[in-house]
C-alpha cells in the first residue's frame, strides 16, 4: 500500500571505516552548505569560508585564541562521554560550569587581597566541588524518582544562572565597581598563569589535556570504564553482571560537573578574571555537539574542540570583516551536527525504495 | 482432489555468507496438512518468507493455485488467498480482540458483519473468542486463536502455521489440532512448520524435510516413525543421552524457602510461596509454558531482584536472598539468564569484552580496578577453543556471532569458572541442533563432576534429557519435584497447564 514512501532498514553490517570517516564527512558538507549560505547573503564563498575559517588563526596569537576557546570545550565534553557512554543525557553542563564558577570564584572573592600558592588550587577544587554537586542533584532525582535527566539537568541551568546573577548585582557586587554586575578582581595567584607572555592561552589548556588523558585510561583500562559502557550499551547486562547502576550514575554525573565546574573556574580565573553575567558563551551547550563530534573519543574530543572553537572566532571575524551578526557561528554549529546525526543514520541503516 | 496446489520450482534464496534455499523444489497437494521439518537454520523460515512475499527467490519460482505466484508484499498474499501465523503474535497487547480483528484484516468491514462472521467461523472451527477481552488477558493460546481468526476472517486457502505449538500447553495443541483438522476437511491446505516430529506424525500427510537449504526428502508420513524422521533432519545418529543419579550426593547445594513475591504489574507473574532444593552435583529441572513466572523466578535466583516479600534462599548454610549477581559470583555460583543479546552478552561488545562480564573471585581480569587485557583475551580464546565456538577471534562483536555459537560462548564462560551451582535458563533456546546437543553434554558432564544445576526451560523433551528431577510452575507456583526417571509426561503436560489430578 504504502509503496511510494522509501523505508529505512538497519544494515546489516555498518562500516567501521564510516564511523571514523562520519565527523570529517559532516564538517566537509557543512562548508559547502556554509558557502552556499555565504553565496545567497552576496559574499563570495571563498572570501567568506577565508574570512571565517582560515584567517582568524593565522597568527599565533589566532592559535592562542583557538586554544582559549577550545580548552573549555574540550574538558566539559570529557566529561559528557562519561555521561553519554552510560546513556545519560546530562545536558546541563552549562549550569554544572556556572556552578563551578560561582564556587571557585567565590573562593577567589573571599581571598582577594590575599596570595598564596595554594589559592589557585583551592579554586580548582572548589569549581569541581561545586560543579559536582550541581551535576548531582538531576543524578539524585533520576536515581530516587525516576526522572527524567534531560529535563531537570536543563532546568537546573537557568537556576544556577539566576544563582549567578543575584550574587554579581546583590551580595558579591564589587564595592568600587560603580554598580556594574560584576565582581571584585581575584588577586593575582587567583589567576591560572599564562602559558606564552603575550597570549591568552593558559594553564587550563594543561589541566584539561592532563583530565583528557586520565579519561582515555578509565574508558580504556579499568573496570569502571567497562562498567559505564554496558550500561550504556545494555541495562540489562550491566543488572546481570551485578554492576550498581545508581553509582554509576552517580559517578557519571559527578565527574561530568567537576569537569565542567573546572572548566568554569577555569574560565574565570583565565581569561576573565572576576565573576559577571556573561561567563561563558553557551560551551556546556556547545559542548555536546564536541562530544558526538568527537564520537565520545579522548582524541576525537580534543580534534572536534578545535573545530567548533573555531567557529566562535571565525563568527567575531564574519562580524568585524563582513558585518553579519555572530550568530552565524551557531548555525555553522547547528549545521555540523545536523550533518553529523544525518550520516551517522546513513551508516547504520539504508533507504530502501519499494518497486 | 489431489492436484498440486502449491508447487515451488527450485526455489534459490542466497544471503551474504548462507545460501537459506537451494534448489528447493517440492509440492503441496490440496486439502492436506503439509509438514515442513527441519532444525533451526535448515531454511524454513526463509522459504515461507518467499511464499507469503516477504522475501523475493533469487531464482526459481512459486506456482499456486495453477498460477505462477508474483508477489511482493503479504497484503498481495493474503489477496491471492494466502495467511501465515507467525511463531511471535503480532497483537497490540493493550487493545481488545476486536480491535485487533480490526485493525488486522486488509478490506473494511462494518461491526455488525465481524460479529456474524465471527460466530460462524468460532463455531465451525472450534475457536471461542470474547471479542472485549483485551489481549493482555488471554493466554498464548487465545492469542494464537485470535491470530487464526483473523487470517481465517480474510478466507485463505493456504495457511501456513509457523511452529504454532511452542507456546502452548499439550491441552491447547490438541485443541489447535481439532481445528486444523476442520480446515482441512472443508478443503483449505495448511503448510505446517515445526521442530517436533510427533506433530508431524500424529497431525500432517505430507512431510518435507529441510537441511541446510536443501530438500532432503519429501514424502507421506504414512510408514514414518519419530527416529526415521529425526534420523532424515539431523543427517546424523545423535547418541543417547542415559539419565545417571550415582554421582548425586546428599547434601544441600542451594534451597529455596517458601519465597513469594509480588510485583503489581499485569506483565509480570507473581511468585507464590516457592520451594524446593537441589542437591550436590544433582540438575534439577523447572518446567512451565512461558509467562509462568519463569523470568520472575530466574531474576531472584541470579540476584538481579533483591526485593522479595517473603522467603529465604540458602546456598551452602549462607542467606543469600540479598546478595547481588556479584557477590552471588563471589561464592561460585554462576548464572546464564534466557536472552543472550542485551543480557548474558552484550552485542556491541567483543568478546573479549563480554567475558568481563561475569567475573569470578578466581579469574584476576583485574587488579584495583585496572583491567589485565591479556589476561582477559587468553581466557576469551581459551573458551572459543573449549567449546568450538565458530568466531574469527576473540575480537569479534559478540552480535556477529550466530545464536547457538554465542550461546556455547555464554555457557563456556560460565562453565569455565568451575561453579558450585549453575543457574540456566533455557540452555538451548533457538539454536541448532548441533550446538543444542553439545550443550546439553556439557551440562550433563558438568553435573558429573560435582556442580548443581537449575535449568529452567520449556522444552520438555530438553528437561527430561538432561535432568534428575523436575518440578513444573505454573501461575507462578511451583509444583512438587518427580524423578525424571520414572516421570509420567501426561503428568507434566497437566501441571504445565494448570490441572492437578
Amino acid at each position: 500500500m504504502n509503496n511510494f514512501f522509501p523505508t529505512i532498514v538497519t544494515r546489516s553490517n555498518s562500516s567501521q571505516l564510516m564511523n571514523i570517516l562520519v565527523p570529517i564527512i559532516a564538517v566537509f558538507l557543512t562548508l559547502i552548505t556554509g558557502s552556499i549560505i555565504f553565496s545567497i547573503m552576496g559574499f563570495n564563498p571563498f572570501f567568506a569560508l577565508h574570512t571565517f575559517f582560515i584567517s582568524p588563526i593565522s597568527t599565533s596569537y589566532g592559535i592562542s585564541e583557538l586554544l582559549v576557546k577550545a580548552t573549555p570545550l574540550a574538558l566539559i565534553a570529557i566529561g559528557l562521554a562519561f555521561c553519554f557512554k552510560n546513556n545519560i543525557y546530562n545536558i546541563g553542563a552549562e549550569g554544572q560550569l556556572t556552578m563551578g564558577a560561582i564556587f571557585g570564584g567565590g573562593i577567589g572573592i573571599y581571598f582577594y587581597d590575599t596570595n598564596g600558592f595554594w589559592l589557585l588550587p583551592l579554586m580548582i577544587l572548589g569549581g569541581a566541588i561545586g560543579g559536582a554537586l550541581w551535576g548531582m542533584i538531576p543524578a539524585l532525582l533520576k536515581t530516587k524518582f525516576n526522572t527524567n535527566e534531560i529535563l531537570t539537568s536543563l532546568m537546573l541551568v537557568y537556576v544556577a544562572l539566576l544563582i549567578l546573577d543575584y550574587l554579581v548585582v546583590g551580595p558579591w557586587k564589587d564595592p568600587q565597581g560603580y554598580s556594574f554586575p560584576k565582581t571584585r578582581q581575584f588577586s593575582e595567584s587567583g589567576r591560572m598563569p599564562l602559558l606564552f607572555s603575550g597570549l591568552r592561552v593558559h594553564l587550563g589548556l594543561i589541566i584539561t589535556l592532563l583530565l583528557i588523558f586520565i579519561s582515555w585510561f578509565i574508558f580504556s583500562k579499568t573496570i569502571f570504564g567497562f562498567q559505564l559502557k554496558v550500561s550504556g550499551f545494555s541495562p540489562l547486562a550491566a543488572r546481570y553482571a551485578g554492576f550498581n547502576q545508581n553509582t554509576l550514575v552517580y559517578l557519571a554525573f559527578g565527574i561530568c560537573g567537576a569537569f565542567a565546574g573546572i572548566a568554569g573556574l577555569s574560565e574565570v580565573s583565565g581569561p576573565i578574571g572576576l565573576l559577571y553575567r556573561d561567563i561563558s558563551p553557551n560551551y556546556g551547550f556547545t559542548a555536546i555537539i564536541v562530544t558526538f563530534l568527537g564520537r565520545l573519543h579522548p582524541v576525537g574530543i580534543i580534534f572536534a574542540s578545535l573545530v567548533i572553537a573555531l567557529t566562535y572566532l571565525g563568527a567575531e571575524d564574519a562580524q568585524l570583516f563582513m558585518q553579519i551578526p555572530a550568530a552565524v557561528g551557531f548555525v555553522f554549529q547547528g549545521l555540523i551536527l545536523f550533518y553529523l546525526l544525518g550520516a551517522d543514520i546513513l551508516v547504520n541503516y539504508k533507504v530502501v525504495f519499494k518497486k | 482432489m489431489n492436484k498440486h496446489f502449491v508447487e515451488f520450482n527450485k526455489v534459490t534464496k542466497e544471503f551474504p555468507r548462507v545460501i537459506a534455499n537451494d534448489d528447493v523444489s517440492f509440492s503441496i497437494k490440496k486439502s492436506s496438512v503439509h509438514a515442513l521439518l527441519g532444525e533451526n537454520g535448515a531454511g524454513k523460515s526463509t522459504l515461507v518468507k518467499v511464499l507469503y512475499g516477504l522475501l523475493a527467490p533469487d531464482s526459481g519460482s512459486i506456482s499456486f493455485n495453477g498460477n505462477i505466484l508474483n508477489i511482493s508484499s503479504p497484503s498481495e498474499a493474503r489477496a491471492t488467498g494466502i495467511g501465515m501465523v507467525f511463531q511471535h503474535f503480532s497483537l497490540f497487547e493493550s487493545l481488545t480482540v476486536r480491535d485487533n480483528l480490526i485493525l488486522g484484516i486488509d478490506k473494511n468491514i462494518s461491526y455488525n458483519d465481524l460479529k456474524n462472521q465471527l460466530q460462524d467461523i468460532s463455531s465451525k472451527y472450534n475457536l471461542p473468542l470474547d471479542l472485549d477481552a483485551p489481549i493482555t488477558s488471554l493466554s498464548a493460546g487465545e492469542k494464537q486463536r485470535v491470530e487464526i481468526v483473523r487470517i481465517l476472517l480474510q478466507d485463505p486457502q493456504l495457511l501456513i502455521m509457523d511452529e504454532p505449538t511452542s507456546v502452548l500447553t499439550p491441552q491447547e495443541v490438541k485443541n489447535l489440532f481439532v481445528t486444523l483438522n476442520a480446515l482441512v476437511d472443508e478443503g483449505r491446505t495448511i503448510l505446517y512448520i515445526t521442530h517436533k516430529l510427533e506433530e508431524v506424525i500424529t497431525l500432517c500427510d505430507e512431510v518435507t524435510i529441510m537441511r541446510s537449504g536443501k530438500v532432503i526428502d519429501s514424502c507421506s508420513t504414512e510408514n514414518q516413525t519419530a527416529k526415521s524422521l529425526a534420523t532424515k533432519m539431523l543427517g546424523e545418529k545423535l547418541e543417547e543421552l542415559k539419565t545417571d543419579y550415582s554421582h548425586i550426593k546428599n547434601t544441600k547445594s542451594l534451597s529455596a524457602k517458601n519465597i513469594s513475591c509480588s510485583f503489581n504489574d499485569p506483565f509480570f507473574t507473581d511468585l507464590k510461596d516457592i520451594s524446593f532444593e537441589v542437591n550436590v552435583g544433582e540438575i534439577y529441572g523447572i518446567a512451565g509454558v512461558a509467562g509462568n513466572g519463569q523470568s520472575e523466578l530466574m531474576d531472584i535466583l541470579v540476584g538481579e531482584n533483591t526485593l522479595i516479600d517473603s522467603g529465604e534462599l540458602i546456598f551452602n548454610n549462607i542467606n543469600i536472598e540479598s546478595f547481588n549477581p556479584q557477590k552471588r559470583r563471589d561464592l561460585s555460583i554462576a548464572f546464564v539468564p534466557e536472552n543472550r543479546l542485551g543480557h548474558s552478552a552484550v552485542p556491541e561488545l567483543t568478546l573479549s569484552e563480554n567475558i568481563l562480564l561475569s567475573q569470578f573471585p578466581k579469574n584476576k581480569f583485574s587488579k584495583n580496578g585496572i583491567l589485565n587485557h591479556n589476561f582477559i583475551d587468553n581466557h576469551a580464546k581459551k573458551v572459543i577453543d573449549t567449546f568450538n565456538v565458530v568466531t574469527p577471534g576473540s575480537d569479534a562483536k559478540a552480535s556477529s556471532l550466530s545464536g547457538g555459537n554465542l550461546q556455547k560462548f555464554v555457557i563456556g564462560r560460565e562453565i569455565s569458572s568451575k561453579p558450585k551451582l549453575l543457574i540456566i535458563s533455557h540452555p538451548t533456546w533457538g539454536i541448532d541442533a548441533g550446538a543444542e546437543h553439545a550443550i546439553r553434554e556439557s551440562l550433563i558432564e558438568l553435573s558429573q563432576n560435582g556442580t548443581s544445576i537449575i535449568v529452567l526451560s520449556q522444552d520438555l523433551d530438553e528437561l527430561i534429557e538432561i535432568t534428575h528431577r523436575i518440578s513444573v510452575i505454573f501461575e507462578g507456583k511451583l509444583s512438587e519435584p518427580f524423578n525424571t526417571k520414572d516421570v509420567d509426561i501426561t503428568k507434566l503436560g497437566l501441571l504445565m497447564g494448570g490441572k492437578n489430578e
